[in-house]
């Protein structure tokens, strides 16, 4: 079109001013730039549209489309009889996407602030990088407040749905329990042991928003959330209620550092509770020390002392070393440079007297009679030196050292308890072999219909033979009777182990511990006590460990209902009946 | 009877007489083509495609009041529009309505008007007619007279401050010389003092004009200020792909990411929807406007009409490439509509007038 133009043109203006003239040339020059500028510009468009394509969608659908979770509801913790001690309850967080946000004016900031008790400084702040598309504002709100912020208006200020873990039992049982952070992932305890569990399964849903924030329409089909399971525990809280009550009480009326408590079912291994002092409020962990939060039972080793005793005479005994009217000499004797001696000296004593004065001679001399490898078998089947493996966080193993480094002073002292570390729960296992004709049984802490099989550590003959000495150790002369309970019989052993510092037993610093069961004919509990450096004044087990064991089984026993097995027996023994001096 | 078909065939012949036929046929394809970018502008709204309808009639009408004058009796109002433009810049200055930091607006009791809006006309008119009557005496100095005439608009602009339209007053300016035939040694040694005094420039830019020069450098700096528009329409045209997201399904459009998508970066919307292809049919109608217009421009028979209808032709091409370019990213951010597509109401009218203006030159060639 132009270029028949252009000829037209020439001739015409060969007779036209010289301004004019000079034009035709401009005109084509003209022309020439603004096809390439056109060009230049649809180059662009290329560059923009075929290019760039998907990393421009990408953009675009990253300010559109946003993916939004829904929180599953985390399963509840119950104890045995379905009581709740962990629930969650929904709550709101605020958040906001300052990258999708124009500044919020002063006015607004200053409202949000009140209703969130946050300074207007604190809020802008947090809104003033301006390439997040998430930053939390304040979480775990009253959903009313959260309501209301909400009606603020403030574009790209957002709520969103989750849950608040409570603990309707507190600091009873937090030790047991745990608990869970801020983002609902169980940090200790059950919580954090069965975590897959009780967490469940997120869902999702993808919405697309417009510029100030608003949700528009859902693109994907929801995925809905998977609420956590149920999850009951083997723990009945009444009793665990008593356990904490009484160690409690025990710790602070012998101004101890600390105490624990663990009752297990006498028949099916059972973890029914488990408490520690100091303890922690799970509900409010502000100002929780480390102290507070260790789970002692299960995670604290120290040397059972002669709660040790029944366990290794146990062996001679079954392997036909002693009988149970063998008689032993048990003046005090030397091996290699080391006396082993007893704190109330006796010069003759049978199996019964050497578990009712807990002599250390008589002990010793009954373990050396078996082969450092048989001693290490036996204490290695009783699950000395291995985790338990209840699932608890955190479990301690304790220590039991190659039996062929062993020297023969080093089998004497555990015998009776030292040179071998144990945690309460441990050696409290260990006692089911008493209660259960000689099998051990694996702790459960979750609710068992069937209880898991146990393994065979005694014949039947010599766990019968040392659970009637046990009771018998509750009678009259014995070194349990701290622990009798009116109504019921008990068996058990009390023990006060002098704590280790650096390398030398220190005299002042003592772990009064008490192992038993109850009722004494046909045990249904197994309740184990340890307390940690009493300062009062008593500091054996079987004045201050054992009362806390007639308390908590006592307790525990009426509250299952269980028959008293010596209804006769209507009263502790008078005051004047004197306790051992050990023990 | 016969009658009736044969008056309104006569009415019809009296309309389209004025009038250019090319012309006439591709602004009508891009007037249809921006009703469609609107509706889906407006999120489907009528009610600025109906005021467009009606401001366009408006302009029409201008435009052929306009078209069927002499270039010669147009050319004699260019001194007293000129002066007046000047005025009321000047009355801008001094009483001038200021909106978001800047004095651009009169008012005159009923309304308000954009006097430098009435420059971008007047301005090259004023020159035009200023070059035609000393056509045969054109000595050196008279281009700095000129450059004089252009000066004092643009000062006055540039105070408001609009540097938008500050360049293109001065471009409309300096159209008008290129084509009465200022020498290319001048224009090249323009071009070399222009680049010259770029720094002295730079420092004498507000700051928000600094920033708009480096947001088009890179928009990432600043996504949420200055860059926010240049991104957004940028993420806008790229998602629109080779072959468009389809008319009404323009995502960025709909969810009210492109900012002044009705107006200014209503290219945005038309490129997300019609994609690549879209955007060379609009480039292609431009350029037949534009090749329309400088066969009219090469036609003239006078200097006014050369000078004027160059200068008409090549700021309708400016609009339409700043606009284009600032929403592709490769020009700062001005306030330039995309020429007969953009809604509002001043710049169809500047437009229509130019058309006017033209068609009138085109007439006078027959």
């Amino acid at each position: 079109m132009r270029t028949s133009y252009s000829a037209h043109q020439r001739e015409r203006l060969a007779d036209a001013s010289p301004a004019l003239k000079m034009t035709a040339g401009r005109v084509r020059f003209v022309l020439l730039m603004l096809g390439m500028l056109f060009l230049a510009l649809i180059g662009r468009a290329i560059y923009l549209q075929v290019v760039q394509q998907d990393f421009l969608q990408g953009q675009g659908e990253a300010r559109f489309r946003r993916a939004m979770t829904l929180e599953a509801n985390r399963g509840v913790i119950t104890d045995r009889n379905g009581e709740p001690l962990a629930i969650s309850s929904p709550v709101q967080t605020i958040w906001a996407s300052p990258a999708d946000m124009e500044p919020v004016p002063p006015a607004k900031l200053r409202d949000l602030g009140k209703l969130l008790d946050m300074a207007p400084e604190e809020l802008a702040t947090k809104l003033s990088d301006r390439k997040k598309e998430f930053v939390y504002i304040k979480r775990q709100i009253n959903p009313e407040v959260a309501d209301k912020v909400i009606a603020l208006g403030i574009p790209g200020i957002a709520k969103q749905q989750e849950y608040r873990r409570f603990y309707p039992a507190g600091e009873i049982i937090s030790h047991i329990i745990g608990f869970t952070g801020v983002d609902g992932k169980g940090q200790e305890g059950v919580e954090l042991a069965r975590e897959k569990m009780l967490s469940g399964k997120d869902g999702r849903r993808v919405v697309i928003k417009d510029r100030r924030g608003h949700i528009i329409e859902d693109v994907a089909a929801i995925e809905p959330p998977r609420d956590g399971q149920t999850l009951a525990l083997a723990v009945d809280h009444r009793i665990q209620y008593l356990a904490y009550r009484e160690i409690k009480a025990a710790v602070e009326e012998n101004k101890a550092k600390a105490g624990s408590v663990v009752v297990l079912d006498a028949k099916t291994g059972e973890l029914l509770a488990l408490a520690n002092y100091p303890s922690f409020n799970p509900n409010n962990r502000v100002g929780t020390t480390p102290e507070m939060l260790r789970n002692r039972a299960v995670i604290d080793l120290f040397e059972p002392g002669s709660t040790m005793k029944p366990l290794s005479i146990s062996l001679a005994l079954e392997h036909g070393k002693a009988n149970v009217n063998t008689v032993l000499d048990t003046h005090s004797y030397m091996i290699g440079p080391a006396t082993i001696r007893d704190v109330s000296a006796q010069p003759s004593l049978n199996i019964l007297g050497i578990i009712q004065k807990s002599s250390n001679v008589g002990t010793s001399k009954l373990a050396l009679l078996s082969s450092p490898q048989d001693f290490w078998t036996y204490y290695d089947s009783l699950g000395f030196g291995r985790a338990p493996n209840t699932g608890f966080p955190g479990e301690a193993a304790g220590r039991l050292r190659d039996w062929k480094n062993w020297r023969p002073i080093e089998q004497a002292t555990m015998s009776f308890g030292y040179g071998v570390s144990v945690s309460l729960l441990q050696m409290a296992r260990a006692y089911t072999i008493f209660t259960n004709d000689g099998v051990m049984l694996p702790i459960s802490l979750y609710k068992t219909s069937t209880p898991m099989p146990g393994k065979r550590v005694l014949s039947e003959k010599t766990a019968h033979e040392m659970h009637d000495l046990l009771v018998a150790n509750s009678e009259p002369g014995g070194g349990a009777v701290g622990g009798r309970i009116i109504g019921y019989s008990i068996g058990g052993k009390s023990g006060t182990a002098r704590k280790l510092e650096g390398r030398t037993y220190v005299a002042n610093k003592h772990r009064a511990l008490f192992m038993g069961f109850a009722p004494g004919k046909n045990p249904k509990l197994i309740v184990a006590v340890m307390i940690d450096e009493p300062t009062a004044g008593k500091y054996y087990g079987g004045a201050i460990s054992a009362p806390v064991f007639s308390q908590v089984a006592g307790g525990a026993l009426r509250v299952l209902n269980v028959q008293p097995d010596e209804p006769s027996n209507n009263s502790l023994l008078p005051d004047s009946t004197p306790v051992p001096a050990d023990f | 009877m016969t009658l009736q078909p044969h008056l309104i065939r006569r009415l019809w012949l009296a309309i389209k007489a004025p009038l250019d036929g090319p012309l006439m046929l591709f602004l009508g394809l891009i007037f249809a083509l921006s009703l469609v970018v609107l509706y889906s502008a407006n999120n489907q709204g009528l009610d600025k495609i109906d005021n467009k309808l009606i401001y366009t009639l408006l302009s029409l009408t201008i435009m052929w009041l306009l078209a069927r004058s002499r270039p010669q009796s147009i050319m004699n109002f260019a001194p007293p529009i000129y002066g007046i433009g000047v005025v009321l810049l000047l009355a801008v200055h001094f009483k001038g309505v200021t909106v978001n930091g800047s004095t651009r607006w009169l008012e005159l009791g009923i309304t308000r008007i954009q006097p430098s809006e009435i420059m971008k006309i007047a301005l090259p008119m004023m020159l035009a007619w200023f070059f035609q009557k000393y056509e045969l005496s054109m000595r050196w100095w008279h281009y700095l007279v000129a450059a004089v005439m252009i000066a004092i608009p643009c000062a006055l602009v540039l105070k408001q401050p609009d540097l938008g339209t500050t360049m293109l007053i001065a471009a409309s300016g300096f159209f008008v010389l290129f084509f009465v035939g200022l020498p290319w040694k001048v224009i090249l040694g323009g071009m070399v003092a222009a680049g010259a005094s770029m720094p002295v420039v730079w420092n004498m830019l507000h700051d928000y004009q600094r920033r708009r020069v480096m947001t088009m450098i890179d928009p990432m700096e600043d996504p949420l200020g200055a860059g926010y528009h240049i991104i957004q329409s940028m993420i806008a045209i790229g998602s629109g792909g080779p072959w468009g997201k389809g008319w009404l399904n323009g995502t960025q459009t709909h969810l009210d990411y492109i900012p002044e998508r009705t107006t200014d970066f209503i290219f945005a919307v038309y490129s997300e929807e019609f994609g690549l292809v879209g955007n060379v049919v609009l480039v292609f109608l431009y350029t037949l406007v534009l090749s329309r217009a400088m066969m009219i421009t090469a036609g003239a028979q006078t200097l006014y009409g050369r000078a004027m209808a160059g200068a008409i032709t090549l700021s309708f091409f400016v609009y339409a490439f700043v606009n284009m370019g600032m929403v592709a990213g490769i020009l700062p951010v001005v306030g330039v509509p995309l020429p007969f597509v953009s809604y509002g109401g001043t710049a169809t009218v500047t437009l229509f007038v130019g058309m006017g203006m033209l068609m009138s030159i085109g007439n006078a060639r027959r």
